[in-house]
């Protein structure tokens, strides 16, 4: 038993962490909303550490990494509002082509081109009514049914759906279901990629909704600490301390359960129900709460389009209603609660759900 | 990262297994707020000692297993599982003991840390004093050196389990004219001295889980001072530190009590209407869960030779307002019948849950108020102006 990261993880994560939190800077992001919205460079930047490769299998040409190698990375991503796609394409649609690629030919491709950082490929989960990204991807990955299409984005029409975070942008595809070539995963074998996916994909973005409510809390403190009124900082008042440290705990006590998913996502994602709704409820709740505090504490400047603050928030509404709601991931654990076979005693803690439960939890 | 326990951790589990077993007495005991209940209690303590479960993380030296951390969750685990009586003697073997481990001189750890141990000597904590609750450093009560002895004044409240015990330890000020922090030591007082006079606080439940201790021109050895003179103050924060810590409340007893309202819930689901109630189920099962995970998370860092310092406030604010929560939780489901004592003809099955409802009122009070902890979490963890 060791609920530590290796030495090579945290290394890797640090290091990944100095690059964003130098290049990822919120006049960048806010460049990005002008235009088309992607920070080419930014991207190659990314390509260049080698993210968007370490999800894909070393017989693919990638760096044969799992999600529990990323799961600090991402939380990072979040830490820096990075706009970019790194988190839905390198840690949740790579996997989902690398389980796929046994079967598929495209899928074998894709992967390849990924990992020579010439392809990005969009997800787009029946869960999630949008496909982020889309627009700026090479590949789409789309659920027809339950089936697994994939999807040259040049023959798929898309529309535009704005989001209240400009970073966010958003599409919905039309394309020809009935088109053969496009099929990767039939109904079956589809099914299980969409569950691993969506167990994937909550885990990934507790991540990312953790290290958002991490950095607004951090721009809060700093914000207390400056602003000055009654002749002394505004931060030295216990309700304004009290706001953060109730952000402080909230987000402390969805990180485990984060960096546990992310364990039982990288052993056996088809099996990660618990943990990943787990985890997305903690985070979602945190980060809610960090958006909420944090422009409370900004006052009227926590209001404003000028204020950073929003590029924070604005990701953290959106995303806590992804990948599964609140609602979808209570409903989950209700259901797997009130099995018979349930035991969550204290010895149960790092015990992986009954099968017969996950059926309740589906 | 593993998290798959090691055969050697596993086999442990089972032989903590099979001796609580064998030895959990079957009739839940009465409160140690009791004289009985203490009594049954002192005798469990000695139970324990005599199978070397007593303190399982205290060394081998000192009659431990010197255990590491997560030896000893595993032990809570099946502690807490097999629905084992509460430590009557925590505040010695969790508190005092380390740090008498830590301070005291080959002869105080030789007098007190066997009789400790085996259940023979319990002890009561003295710090806090009716001027002298969250601001610790407002302490009044005097120790005054006349030769060999201290001459002790003054009163302590809030004293808890101090009705029955044997021993308190108290800050007194050893330095007339100091003030705040400086001039405070570390004193023990065995509680039948001439002049002590312990007057028993009723709690919410009617027993006296508490006390009030006065002292008048009490004497006792400077033998009894544990660590230097006037450095008091910094062996009790090492206290408070093992306190607020990892080790006051142990995930398992969460995780249990988590584990009892998902079977209530599941039991009265039918019958329940208050639409917040399955919400309610669902946090609590997150809250217990996560907070072992932490606990585990925190226990391998420091194995690994990491540092736990203010974040210990973080856990005390969870845990004590996640006990709330789910004791709320179990009244909800109980719904009118939740006010009725368990011996009332009408309360059916209802449980102790009220009395772990009553109980966890005190937990974001004691140990350092939750008020207290966030202003902690604010300026040391977050940095915040003081």
């Amino acid at each position: 038993m060791d609920f530590t990261f290796t030495e090579d993880q945290q290394l890797l994560a640090d290091s990944v962490a100095t690059f964003l939190h130098r290049e990822v800077t919120p006049e960048r992001i806010r460049a990005s909303w002008e235009g088309e919205g992607s920070d080419t460079r930014l991207w190659q930047q990314l390509v260049e550490l080698g993210l968007p490769a370490m999800l894909v299998p070393e017989e693919h040409g990638g760096l044969g990494m799992n999600e529990l190698d990323f799961i600090q990375i991402a939380q990072e991503c979040g830490r820096v509002a990075l706009a970019e796609p790194l988190v839905e394409m390198a840690m949740i649609a790579t996997p989902m082509l690398a389980q796929l690629a046994a079967g598929s030919q495209p899928c074998a491709r894709v992967l390849q081109q990924i990992a020579a950082g010439e392809a990005r490929v969009a997800i787009g989960h029946p869960l999630n009514p949008a496909v982020a990204d889309a627009g700026i991807a090479d590949w789409l990955l789309l659920a027809s049914g339950r089936e697994v299409h994939l999807v040259p984005s040049d023959a798929a029409t898309l529309i535009r759906q704005d989001s209240v975070d400009p970073s966010r942008r958003l599409y919905t595809p039309e394309w020809d279901r009935t088109a053969p070539t496009y099929r990767v995963a039939g109904e079956e074998a589809g099914a299980a990629a969409w569950c691993a996916a969506l167990n994937r994909g909550a885990v990934l973005n507790a991540a990312l909704l953790l290290g958002l409510a991490q950095g607004m809390v951090a721009q809060s403190v700093t914000y207390a600490g400056d602003r000055e009124q009654f002749g002394r900082p505004i931060g030295a008042n216990q309700a304004v301390k009290h706001h953060m440290a109730n952000c402080a705990v909230q987000a402390e006590f969805a990180r485990s359960p984060i960096y546990r998913a992310a364990y039982a996502v990288a052993q056996d994602p088809a099996r990660a129900h618990i943990a990943a709704s787990h985890a997305k409820l903690a985070a979602g709740e945190a980060a809610l709460l960090a958006a909420k505090n944090a422009i409370q504490v900004h006052g009227a400047m926590g209001y404003t389009w000028e204020c950073n603050l929003h590029i924070w928030a604005k990701r953290a509404w959106a995303l806590e209603k992804n990948w599964g709601d609140a609602g979808f991931h209570q409903e989950r654990l209700h259901a797997w609660l009130l099995e018979d076979t349930t035991d969550i005693g204290a010895e149960h803690t790092f015990d992986y759900p009954a099968p017969e439960a996950l059926d309740s939890a589906a | 990262m593993d998290l798959n326990y090691t055969p050697e951790q596993n086999a442990l589990r089972e032989e903590v297994r099979q001796w609580l077993a064998d030895k959990v007495p079957a009739q839940p005991l009465q409160s140690f707020d009791t004289k009985e209940g203490f009594e049954q209690h002192r005798q469990w303590e000695k139970t324990l000692a005599e199978g070397n479960w007593g303190m399982v993380t205290w060394p081998v030296e000192y009659g431990g297993r010197g255990c590491d951390l997560i030896q000893w969750l595993i032990f809570e685990e099946e502690y807490y599982r097999a629905g084992a009586p509460l430590r009557v003697n925590q505040n010695g073997i969790f508190l005092l003991g380390p740090t008498l481990m830590e301070y005291g001189t080959a002869q105080q750890k030789e007098r007190f840390i066997n009789a400790m141990a085996s259940g023979e000597e319990m002890w009561a904590q003295g710090w806090s004093e009716p001027g002298a609750g969250s601001d610790m450093a407002a302490i009044r009560s005097t120790a005054i050196r006349e030769g060999e002895e201290y001459v002790i004044n003054g009163q302590k409240i809030w004293s808890t389990r101090a009705v029955f015990a044997d021993w308190v330890f108290c800050i007194f000020r050893t330095d007339p004219a100091s003030s705040r922090h400086q001039g405070l030591s570390f004193i023990f007082v065995p509680l039948d001295a001439p002049g002590v006079t312990v007057r028993p606080i009723a709690q919410l439940d009617g027993l006296p889980g508490f006390a009030e201790i006065f002292f008048d021109d009490v004497r006792v050895p400077v033998a009894n001072r544990l660590g230097e003179e006037n450095q008091g103050w910094r062996i009790a924060m090492s206290t408070a530190g093992f306190e607020r810590g990892l080790m006051l409340r142990s995930p398992a007893r969460f995780q249990q009590t988590a584990k009892r309202l998902v079977e209530l819930y599941r039991q009265h689901r039918d019958e329940v209407l208050d639409l917040s109630v399955a919400d309610a189920v669902v946090k609590a099962y997150m809250g217990a869960q996560a907070y072992a995970l932490s606990t585990y998370q925190t226990a391998s860092k420091l194995m690994k030779g990491g540092k736990i310092g203010a974040e210990a406030s973080l856990n005390k604010v969870f845990w004590s307002e996640l006990d709330q929560q789910m004791h709320e939780t179990a009244l909800s489901i109980l719904g009118a019948r939740a006010e009725l004592l368990p011996h009332a003809p009408a309360a059916g099955a209802v449980g102790n849950w009220l009395d772990g409802f009553l109980f966890a009122q005190s937990g974001p009070i004691y140990a350092g108020t939750n008020e207290i902890q966030r202003n902690i979490i604010a300026e040391r963890l977050l940095g915040m102006p003081r």
